[in-house]
């Protein structure tokens, strides 16, 4: 069926186009050139915008820790209900939504993609069965690596880097994954051995490796296994006042490779006024702009009740004692990981809080290069990702932005640069930072664009004065070519696929180690570990989409 | 796969009949019959041997079809005002379709050992925890405290392999200590291999809440003026506590289902307050150790699907949650559930309620009845007549199960997909 686009302001930074009116044909799920023929439908958009299917490029959506935290949380999911509708299965929860609703509710906003970015190896095959309940979106997972035993055990014995590379091309294939995340380097393995803080150059317990080392071993490996995204790293000391010295250390200290620093607004505080703590955000942009091998997401903050869910155990439980309301859990898992779970609630008057969310703008408006950085709540850390369409009004609407500022803590506004910064992001910018960007760092060659050839992930919106609003309620969404959401509303129920990389490497090499160390020491086959595609083929909803790596920069 | 008269060798089998999901069974697969030749523990070799061979389902005590089973199951299902789906002894794929059709129909969702899991739950809801994994144990644990339960009876192979290891990732590992709260176990299991016998602190399990408190008003220091608490004299707590101090990295292990009682709950309660005040200094952690017949599979599907585990009725198409009133039990015992639809693929066995209200059970081929039920569709064995999956009772590993032998037992999931089509369609028509 050939579908046409008709006459639309097209705004896709991917190819460069910005506010033309163009028309945009569909055949098969993809956007194919004008092929002459007669379109079998013709939607007519005149007056609309039409953007590429948003991309959620940071967003805990499934897997163990979300699952504790949902089930931790009876009160949330009682309080936010979506009923069963039309067919469309129910749900509940904003900040732990269960899966259809987080299908949905991303569908409804415009968003076609979401990521997962903490995935625990072991737990691959309960985070792929679950994602297979997430309807319409395409998935993919970042998985753990830096805190496991035979990582650090291979930095610490120095394996060639070589062997390395094939390890984590292993823990890539095994768990069906799109890129590699480290949390808090070394910081969990050192939490096992009672250790309570881990700075950049400390070594940790037992192995003596530092997270420099860590962090600089694994972004090697997945640079020269041609990996698309680079390291994605949640840093060393989440949270702590005066952290923006560890950050800036560690954007020096990858010496040039790939590097992407995630939710960095929990990584930009100083240690300045009367409350020791305070805004790092001009230290940090300044940081990014100088250095061009680094790319970020914000991890902005909102004023809201949230849960913080993460694999930083360490950072956590020190945490714990700002639960609210007064619950939490953290887990040591396996050798190789952990979570920890702790309810946040973000208030504008408290003065942290306050600065928190003025410190994420700040990243956001201090940072030059839109295709370096990214729109994230760190969902649902800094908040659900329902609050996408607010915070995509705050960085367009100046006025708007400076009227929130005189809501919160006035202490905190008053020690904030924000009101100060007159930047005003246009579509363009957010078209990239939202679509073009997100694909473009994560190697998702067919998505976040509307070239010929790019999957038929398409959004119309109809342009108001009130970006939230516009960007709350988009006209008609399309996942690969067929309208799945009319006027706000689901109208279809389809199933994405998950983005995946297959680097090449040296199986039954790393195999041969790998298989005793299972057998020995983790009381699981390695055989069982691996998780494969073929073992949900007959059951589930799971369909790879294999994105390619870059050709191997090993000699 | 297994063909008629030559028993076939199979390695690295993951075994369904406990939480453990051990993966390194072999076993001989003829046609009829399944024998473990190795690393299967007795409970595994009496399950593996009870597999009864396949039956056509029935309605009303009658042979029929599939097809016709499955039709009278949903003219049943939509003719409820209140239905209970509920047993939910299954895969994932399974859960998947039992939670699909309970929020079709309108159905209230729980599992069998949901009594058992809520002691778990309900304070993992006030409070939460601080827990960790089997590998963890296995080689990092100096110190395991068993509260109320052997945990063998339930989970047999848990010294063999995950305590009594040699090797460590962090050197040679010496035996930890073993310290059984509790009477009246088979302490065998808990014996080190080099013959250290483990402590055993006798005391009521009925009252471990009180004795958790107490042992964490000794680990602060506190001088207590009882002489012993819940029949544990305060002497043996002093050296519990001494103990929990010097340990590097304790376990306090309790088996869910072992904590008998209707309080069980305060004393899961009482234990993660001691842990969370021991983590202050140094590591130790819970193993709430959950059910059987992947009941921490079922519970996290319940939960991803729809933000609940368990107990959750979908009357009016919302998920309204109630740990208390949604209780299966409680819904047959008080007849308010006016048709059940009951799941248990693992094994077969007496079906653990009786009532007369119309019974649909998806069971395997052995299930037994007290009375004959409305509709019996006869399903396939997970990890036996099928593939599938299940999460570990530690809650974070998931393994897959491997189908054995061919069959025409059909899975469960199938059935309860073919039942939410046709009783979605009733309900449409009425």
């Amino acid at each position: 069926m050939l579908i046409k686009l008709a006459g639309a302001r097209v705004i896709d930074p991917g190819n460069g186009v910005n506010g033309e009116i163009r028309d945009i044909f569909i055949r098969d799920g993809r956007i194919v050139t004008n092929p002459g023929t007669k379109p079998d439908r013709i939607h007519d958009l005149m007056g609309k915008i039409v953007m590429a299917g948003a991309i959620d490029m940071h967003s805990h959506v499934a897997g163990g820790k979300v699952n504790i935290a949902r089930a931790l949380l009876p009160e949330e999911h009682r309080r936010v209900q979506r009923p069963r509708k039309n067919g469309r299965r129910a749900g509940t929860g904003d900040s732990t939504a269960t899966t259809f609703m987080t299908g949905y509710r991303y569908a409804e906003m415009g968003y076609t993609a979401a990521l997962e970015p903490a995935m625990v190896p072991v737990n691959a095959r309960q985070t792929h069965i679950e994602m297979s309940d997430v309807p319409i979106i395409d998935k993919g997972t970042y998985v753990l690596l830096g805190n496991d035993d035979y990582m650090l055990r291979a930095i610490a014995g120095n394996k060639p880097q070589a062997a390395i590379n094939d390890y984590v091309a292993w823990i890539l294939h095994s768990t069906q994954s799109l890129a590699i995340k480290i949390v808090n380097a070394g910081g969990i393995a050192a939490f096992k051995f009672n250790g309570r803080s881990l700075d950049l150059d400390e070594p940790g317990p037992y192995y003596g490796v530092t997270p420099r080392k860590i962090l600089q071993t694994v972004a090697r490996a997945v640079h020269e296994l041609g990996v698309p995204h680079p390291v994605h790293v949640h840093g060393c000391n989440l949270g702590v006042p005066g952290n923006y010295e560890t950050t800036l250390k560690t954007i020096s200290g990858i010496e040039g490779l790939p590097i992407h620093l995630t939710h960095i607004q929990f990584h930009s505080y100083g240690t300045e006024g009367d409350r020791k703590f305070s805004s790092a955000a001009a230290q940090i942009a300044e940081a990014i702009n100088r250095t061009k091998n680094v790319s970020i997401d914000v991890g902005q903050i909102m004023f809201c009740q949230t849960v913080t869910a993460s694999g930083d155990t360490m950072a956590q439980y020190r945490n714990r004692v700002f639960a609210k309301p007064k619950k939490w859990v953290c887990m040591d898992i396996e050798c190789e990981a952990g979570c920890g779970l702790v309810p946040f609630k973000y208030r504008d008057q408290n003065f942290v809080n306050a600065l928190q969310w003025a410190i994420g703008l700040e990243l956001f408006l201090l940072v030059d290069d839109p295709w370096r950085i990214f729109l994230t709540t760190d969902h649902p850390n800094g908040a659900p990702f329902i609050f996408y369409p607010h915070l995509i009004r705050l960085l367009m609407d100046k006025t708007f932005r400076n009227e929130m500022l005189g809501r919160v803590n006035k202490d905190a506004a008053a020690l904030s640069s924000l009101g100060s910064l007159t930047r005003e992001y246009s579509l363009y910018d957010i078209a990239i930072l939202t679509r073009a960007g997100p694909a473009k760092i994560l190697g998702l060659a067919d998505r976040g664009h509307l070239g010929p050839g790019a999957g038929a992930d398409i959004t119309v919106y109809t342009e108001q004065e009130d970006k939230e609003r516009m960007f709350s309620r988009p006209d008609y969404v399309f996942k690969d070519g067929e309208m799945v959401v009319r006027d706000g509303e689901i109208i279809a129920e389809t199933w994405g696929g998950t983005h995946v990389v297959r680097p090449e490497f040296d199986r039954a090499s790393i195999e041969r180690d790998l298989s005793g160390y299972f057998d020995r020491y983790l009381g699981m086959r390695m055989e069982h570990f691996r998780f494969s595609e073929a073992e949900l083929a007959d059951q589930n909803r799971f369909r790879s989409i294999v994105q390619p790596c870059r050709k191997s920069d090993r000699s | 796969m297994a063909k008629a008269g030559t028993p076939e060798q199979r390695d690295s089998v993951v075994c369904p009949f406990c939480g453990l999901f051990c993966d390194d069974l072999s076993v001989a697969i003829s046609r009829d019959r399944i024998e473990v030749l190795g690393k299967g523990c007795a409970l595994a070799k009496e399950l593996y041997a009870a597999i009864e061979p396949p039956l056509p389902p029935r309605v009303d005590g009658r042979e029929t079809s599939l097809e016709a089973a499955c039709a009278r199951s949903a003219e049943i299902l939509a003719a409820s005002h209140f239905p209970l789906v509920a047993g939910l002894g299954c895969d994932l794929v399974g859960a998947k379709a039992a939670v699909s059709l309970a929020e079709s129909i309108g159905a209230v969702i729980d599992h069998a050992a949901s009594d058992a899991m809520f002691k778990n739950l309900l304070p993992l809801q006030d409070k939460g925890w601080m827990a960790t994994t089997f590998a963890e144990i296995k080689n990092r644990a100096d110190l395991v405290i068993l509260a109320g339960t052997d945990v063998v009876s339930r989970f047999p192979r848990f010294f063999e392999r995950f305590v009594w290891n040699t090797d460590s990732l962090f050197g040679p590992k010496h035996p930890p200590d073993i310290v059984y709260l509790g009477g009246g176990f088979d302490t065998r299991a808990g014996h080190s291999p080099d013959g250290k016998a483990p402590t055993v602190i006798n005391c009521d399990t009925l009252r471990l809440a009180e004795l958790f408190q107490a042992l964490r008003a000794v680990y602060r220091g506190r001088t207590l003026q009882a002489a012993e608490v819940a029949g544990a004299s305060i002497a043996s707590l002093e050296v519990l506590a001494q103990k929990i101090k010097g340990a590097k990295y304790g376990a306090l292990v309790w088996a869910v289902a072992d904590l008998e009682g209707p309080h069980g709950d305060l004393a899961v309660q009482a234990m993660c307050d001691l842990v969370t005040e021991i983590n202050e200094t140094s590591r130790f952690s819970c193993v709430p150790l959950g059910g059987s017949e992947n009941a921490l599979g079922v519970q996290q599907v319940c939960t991803w699907q729809e933000g609940f585990p368990l107990r959750t009725s979908f009357a009016g198409g919302v998920a309204t949650y109630d740990p208390y009133l949604n209780s299966w039990r409680r819904l047959l015992d008080s007849g308010e559930a006016d048709a059940v639809l009951w799941v248990s693929a693992f094994k077969g066995g007496s079906l653990p309620f009786e009532t007369k209200v119309p019974t649909i059970v998806l069971g395997a081929p052995g299930t037994a009845f007290a009375r004959e039920p409305e509709v019996f569709i006869p399903v396939g064995t997970p990890g036996v007549d099928h593939a599938g999956h299940v999460i570990r009772s530690d809650a974070v590993t998931s393994l897959p199960l491997h189908q054995l032998r061919p069959t025409e037992l059909p899975r469960a999931a199938d059935v309860l997909r073919a039942i939410d089509v046709r009783a979605v369609a009733r309900k449409e028509a009425l």
